[in-house]
């Protein structure tokens, strides 16, 4: 029976990690509906369980790849890599409608701009004031207060330590259970009931999954408008962080 | 074929990738500038000329959204794997960071969708 638990965990570690992740997800599906009533998404639920359980796994085994150091689970090495994370994310671009967006006009780029750089300043504003004073820290701090997606590419592409990026991470994921968690309270005084509103809602706030749970707990019909400009952040984001706002960020340090 | 949409994808990201790495050398940043940014452009880019010519099929289709349907379990394989006890020792940064962001961004929707409101409500 070891044998055969040995040759699988070696054998098919990426597949393991599909059921693993598969499992995690509907483990947080089950508690967003019960414990949450759906308010905080699933997924913000994953996410956070899945740092937890990183930090679980750096405490047992003393590495430095969290969970992944476990036998058992270094498929998600590769799940969760540099290779397949860029490949998914370029993919949810598909789902964008660029004549829908040019409605949003030139208020949703406004909204979509302000969303990234201001975030991205007070991310990193903040790190230099906790002590970080090289650049590329710096820039993946910023990024990954624009969205838990954002942090990660940039640290990537900048080489960002490992500790920087975790940190990065969860102030992106921190930012996305908030903006769900908070948006229904907030939603009147931000004049959230309208698509307009909505697709501004979802340029500044960023994170998809902030932006699709926040909206669904308030009002569903919103939910698209605000998806579509969301959609759009992680790509400018992405495409500023590590350059326009890192090479700033390097100037001024 | 599902395999096109998938191929297409990543060609995209290919190119992509391949352009942000030129354009890291060509800024000298050590580092890929905006490759997965430029992808995405390419794919919305695609997209249009596929739809226009009539040549987005639901299997093309479904080879692109079954990856952007994996990317929050791929992001969550990615947590999974990040050295979280090594960043916990900047967990107030985290807080604080977070707390700031969304309070400005709720003012700035609030700000911005009430200028908006003047005009065309």
């Amino acid at each position: 029976m070891i044998e055969i638990a040995h040759k699988v965990i070696a054998d098919q570690s990426l597949v393991l990690a599909f059921a693993a992740v598969g499992a995690l997800m509907w483990i947080s599906a089950m508690l967003s509906r019960l414990l949450f009533a759906g308010r905080i998404h699933a997924s913000a639920i994953a996410i956070m369980a899945a740092l937890a359980l990183a930090w679980y796994g750096g405490i047992i085994t003393g590495g430095k790849k969290g969970l992944a150091d476990v036998p058992a689970f270094a498929g998600l090495l590769l799940m969760g890599g540099a290779m397949l994370r860029d490949f998914a994310i370029v993919a949810t671009a598909f789902e964008v409608d660029p004549i829908e967006a040019r409605k949003a006009g030139l208020l949703g780029a406004f909204a979509l701009l302000l969303g990234t750089v201001v975030p991205f300043a007070v991310g990193a504003g903040i790190a230099w004031s906790f002590g970080y004073r090289d650049a590329v820290s710096l820039a993946t701090l910023g990024a990954g207060a624009v969205t838990y997606i954002v942090g990660p590419v940039t640290g990537a592409a900048l080489g960002a330590s490992s500790p920087v990026m975790a940190l990065s991470i969860a102030t992106g994921v921190l930012k996305a259970v908030l903006v769900m968690a908070t948006t229904p309270m907030a939603a009147r005084f931000m004049g959230l009931n309208n698509p307009r509103s909505a697709m501004i809602f979802g340029g500044l706030a960023g994170t998809v999954s902030g932006v699709a749970g926040g909206l669904a707990a308030t009002d569903e019909k919103l939910v698209p408008y605000g998806a579509l400009t969301a959609t759009f952040h992680t790509g400018l984001g992405c495409l500023l962080a590590p350059s326009v706002l890192f090479l700033i960020v390097k100037a001024v340090v | 074929m599902a395999i096109y949409g998938t191929a297409l994808l990543a060609l995209c990201t290919l190119i992509g990738v391949a352009l942000g790495e030129a354009l890291g050398m060509a800024l000298h940043v050590k580092a890929n500038v905006g490759g997965v940014g430029i992808a995405m452009m390419l794919l919305i880019a695609a997209r249009l000329w596929l739809a226009r010519t009539g040549r987005l099929t639901p299997g093309l289709k479904l080879g692109v959204e079954f990856w952007a349907f994996m990317y929050i379990p791929i992001v969550v394989a990615m947590a999974a794997q990040q050295n979280v006890l090594a960043a916990l020792e900047g967990g107030p940064m985290a807080v604080l960071t977070g707390v700031v962001v969304v309070a400005i961004c709720f003012g700035l929707v609030a700000l911005l969708s009430r200028t908006a409101g003047t005009h065309h409500d």
